[in-house]
């Protein structure tokens, strides 16, 4: 079996549980950095719980004080900066992801409480909680 | 091929660099491990190499460095938890587990070898062994 069959069947094979590579995505935005060089989106999960709305992305190599979060007219922007004065003096001789800055922004619906917001930094991810103002929360109606 | 020729735009030159070395053939999948996952790049750096690989949500206590000969093995998990009763809006993260094994085209001291990790970003240091160095010949 030559080398690319026997990848490719690796490929098949493999299981669900085995994760995948997947290019980074660049950032398109309808306003022009003025600054050269590529911005990249990071991969997000949001969820909701009764309390609070989570968004949780990754952002490999960005350290907290790389980081903006910045609110502004119900648009949370979230900007991440590579510190990459570190690749100084290195050659590159093998490749396979770019580094960049990554930026998200989303726009936040009237029912979280813009006041209260809180970001959790660890091992690359972002963990951005998004309380819900009270109206918001779900309340239990009893029968009487 | 230096990066930052110019101070101003170096975040677009080290892009490009990167982007030109993409699918070199410098480095080679190793005989165990399976899978593509972590991406990484190989940088030289004077005599020795540095091996940065990005894994984001995995714990520092939940990865696996091995070297052995001129074998690198990154084994680990990547978990991605919801609390329970959160309802879900966009699932993007990927979770699972990972083992990758790559062979260097050289031999480097294996007892040297440095592992720094931070913000999802794991840097191997790759010392070049000794007998490995290419020696000066002087013309005489």
């Amino acid at each position: 079996m030559s080398e690319q069959t026997s990848r490719q069947m690796e490929g098949t094979m493999a299981t669900a549980q085995d994760l995948a590579v997947r290019d980074k995505k660049e950032l398109v935005t309808k306003e022009e950095k003025t600054v050269p060089g590529r911005y990249y989106v990071p991969h997000a999960d949001i969820y909701e719980t009764d309390e609070a709305l989570s968004v949780v992305m990754e952002m490999p190599g960005v350290e907290r004080k790389d980081l903006d979060i910045a609110l502004e007219n119900n648009v949370l922007r979230i900007d991440g900066r590579i510190d990459f004065t570190k690749y100084e003096g290195m050659e590159p001789v093998y490749t396979e992801y770019n580094v960049g800055h990554y930026a998200r922004s989303f726009t936040l619906s009237n029912k979280v409480n813009q006041d209260t917001i809180s970001a959790q930094l660890n091992d690359g991810v972002l963990t951005l909680t998004l309380p819900k103002v009270a109206e918001a929360q779900p309340r239990r109606i009893s029968i009487g | 091929m230096a990066l930052f020729a110019d101070a101003f735009d170096a975040l677009a030159s080290l892009q490009q660099t990167l982007d030109s070395f993409r699918g070199s053939s410098w480095l080679t999948t190793g005989p165990s491990g399976s899978g593509g996952y972590p991406p990484m790049n190989v940088f030289r750096k004077g005599d020795d190499f540095i091996l940065i690989a990005e894994v984001p949500g995995t714990q520092k206590s939940d990865l696996t460095v091995e070297v052995k000969g001129n074998t690198i093995r990154l084994a680990g998990t990547k978990a991605v938890n919801f609390p329970e009763k959160a309802s879900l809006h966009r699932r993007e993260r990927l979770a699972g587990r990972f083992d990758r094994a790559v062979t260097l085209p050289l031999e480097i001291n294996a007892d040297g070898v440095k592992a720094e990790f931070h913000d999802g970003v794991l840097a191997l240091f790759l010392p070049r062994a000794e007998r490995d160095k290419p020696k000066l010949v002087e013309v005489s």
